[in-house]
């Protein structure tokens, strides 16, 4: 694991990929520190992090996107999948090396903070706090577009896929109040979720039975559960969403609050796209 | 079984969506050989290879690495082979030096062995020049042999090359040769080419694999004794095509005569398929005689393991035994037939001999 780990790491700058992830994180994060704690004379350097969440929706692809695709054009899966390793190995020292990149702009940014001291009072708790609640975002985002990157075969459509889904997440909390709060627009919006996961499983897995049992398990005690607790189901379709919003959880940290569970729930999100790109990876030796 | 052979592959085989890439394939792999795979393109020689490395899973049937399963013992079996496979699986980024050892540190080395091993192996590959140069700027026989050098690193049991000379020059393909060669006295060697004088030269033991299925398992002076059955002659004599023709007729051990054109009109070339031990160079010689027509030349053809390789994998038909080989000899071999221009048959018998001589 260490030597993928070490490999990888060192490609991202044998190549202008890891110097330019870490220049327009720094270059960013010094215009809004600068706009917003020094000009606009604000101790908050949460805002500052705030506003970098759009940068990230960049970035991280960009970052992400050469991670599996690129093996798959080298033909260098190949040798990774004939070296004495475990893909869990491989995925793993693939994921932390870009974990790694992404730590050198956050420490960097650490710095700030004390440097905006020196023109005020700093709560340095609550805004270190917010830093690794920021690098903690990050860390998801990375294991969800390493993971798109894993279903891609080229880096451009993989950096492309992964910039749309992180777009798509971070507007995901504004699109939500098109939908009207009765109970059947929630119902509706939740089968149309459930027939578009179904979709997403049968393009993986290419296995219909799955994908059928899927829907037919999500779909019909959904159903149940609308006729006889109807009441329950209004405004439910924005909750959940507004619950499962990866950058609508970091407004919390903002607000100067330690959220357990927003730092449990990127950790889980992690974890869980990291598990599904070893599956994938698992899966590309079966086809 | 288990011990006994190196490599144990049973009923191997691999389908990708309705087509069958490698189809019940069983074999052997001993200890201390140089084994060829051999096969027209797209007969799975790569697929197998790649399920026997364990880069991909197979569809069924199992691979047992010195009795490690693939599938249940992948680690273990794993790194007891070093795989190159068909396009050398490098990173351009890297130098070749940086690339090795990240290959001896995958393998779990430790430095200082790695930094060992990987001078020998740059010694024996013959990459010192360009050990510190980007891959991406190396040429295609430098990758190649950077290909090679990451697969004996780590000492492994096996080496598996997947057409390891494909793309180097005439000097290149001789010296991957020799260190081959040189590997087979230390290590087990599997090597696929469709080059054949490269199997014939390096190989003790041929496999032979076509549209998937395994058409021969043998070594090369086994294969060549099997189709001894039949012999090729090659005849020049003076004289007229149809009294030749029917001189010739009453020896029972020709199966067929061909004729070839000729450059002067009284000469005449004549390919002939005879039984083997049968006299039948006597028996021409004499029918020839007798009717006063000069030998010019008789050349008997001895079978190379191209011609092998050509009449086990135009038999299209396969019998229920993948294991029986046809030894039938063709028809009409189109591929010479095209370079010669045509082939006059002159009479054509399938004797019973042939049947009691099998």
């Amino acid at each position: 694991m260490f030597a993928i780990f070490k490999r990888e790491f060192r490609s991202y700058f044998n190549n202008v990929i890891g110097f330019v992830v870490i220049a327009i994180l720094l270059f960013f994060s010094g215009i809004f520190a600068t706009a917003l704690n020094l000009l606009g004379q604000s101790a908050d350097f949460e805002y500052t992090l705030s506003s970098l969440m759009i940068v990230l929706i960049f970035i991280i692809p960009l970052l992400t996107m050469k991670s599996l695709a690129e093996d798959k054009r080298n033909k260098t899966d190949l040798l990774l999948s004939s070296l004495p390793l475990k893909s869990s190995e491989i995925i793993i020292g693939k994921y932390l090396a870009m974990v790694a990149v992404f730590a050198i702009p956050t420490i960097i940014m650490c710095a700030y903070p004390v440097i905006i001291s020196a023109f005020g009072i700093m709560y340095y708790e609550t805004v270190y706090t917010s830093i690794l609640g920021f690098f903690l975002l990050g860390c998801a985002l990375i294991a969800l577009c390493m993971f798109l990157s894993s279903l891609a075969d080229s880096q451009v459509v993989a950096a492309v896929i992964g910039i749309g889904t992180l777009l798509l997440l971070y507007l995901a909390t504004s699109v939500i109040q098109l939908i009207p709060e009765t109970p059947v627009a929630s119902f509706i919006a939740l089968c149309a979720t459930a027939l578009l996961l179904s979709g997403a499983i049968y393009l993986l897995t290419k296995n219909l039975n799955i994908t059928i049992a899927f829907c037919g398990l999500t779909i019909i005690p959904l159903s149940m559960l609308y006729m006889f607790y109807n009441d329950a189901f209004s405004n439910l379709f924005p909750n959940i969403i507004l619950k499962l919003a990866l950058f609508d959880r970091f407004e919390n940290f903002v607000g100067g609050i330690f959220d357990i569970s927003a730092i449990v729930y990127y950790i889980s999100i992690t974890v869980f796209f990291v598990f599904l790109t070893v599956r994938m990876m698992e899966k590309r030796r079966i086809n | 079984m288990e011990g006994l052979f190196l490599i144990e592959v049973k009923n191997l085989t691999k389908k990708y969506g309705k087509t069958t890439a490698v189809d019940n394939i069983s074999f052997n792999i001993e200890k201390g050989k140089i084994y060829g795979f051999l096969g027209p393109n797209g007969a799975g020689k790569s697929t197998t290879m790649n399920i026997i490395t364990g880069c991909i899973s197979a569809t069924s049937g199992s691979v047992a690495i010195n009795g490690h399963d693939m599938v249940t013992d992948s680690i273990a079996a794993k790194s007891l082979i070093g795989y190159l496979p068909e396009i050398p699986p490098l990173y351009p980024d890297m130098t070749p030096y940086e690339y090795l050892m990240f290959v001896a540190m995958a393998k779990g080395m430790d430095k200082l062995s790695a930094s060992m091993q990987i001078r020998d192996v740059i010694t024996l590959t013959s990459l010192e020049e360009v050990k510190d140069r980007l891959i991406c700027n190396l040429s295609k026989g430098f990758r190649q042999r950077v290909g090679i050098a990451q697969a004996m690193l780590g000492s492994p049991e096996i080496i598996i090359l997947d057409e390891p000379t494909v793309g180097l020059d005439p000097k290149q393909i001789i010296e991957i040769r020799e260190l081959i060669r040189r590997l087979g006295q230390m290590k087990t060697i599997i090597l696929s080419s469709h080059i054949l004088a490269e199997i014939a030269t390096l190989c003790d033991h041929v496999i032979i694999i076509h549209k998937g299925r395994l058409v021969a398992n043998d070594t090369i002076d086994n294969l060549e004794g099997k189709m001894d059955n039949t012999q090729k002659l090659f005849l020049t004599v003076k004289g007229e095509t149809k009294a030749v023709a029917k001189a010739l007729a009453p020896i029972e051990s020709i199966i067929e005569i061909s004729q070839i054109p000729s450059e002067s009109e009284k000469i005449i070339e004549l390919e002939l398929e005879i039984l083997k031990d049968k006299n039948a160079e006597e028996d021409i010689f004499f029918a020839l005689a007798k009717i006063n027509t000069p030998i010019v030349r008789m050349t008997p053809h001895q079978p190379s393991l191209e011609d092998i390789f050509l009449s086990l994998t135009d038999e299209t038909d396969f019998d229920d035994d993948e294991n029986e080989i046809d030894f039938i000899p063709r028809e009409n071999e189109s591929e010479k037939a095209s370079e010669e221009e045509e082939y006059k048959p002159l009479f054509s018998t399938k004797t019973k001999d042939e049947e009691d001589d099998k």
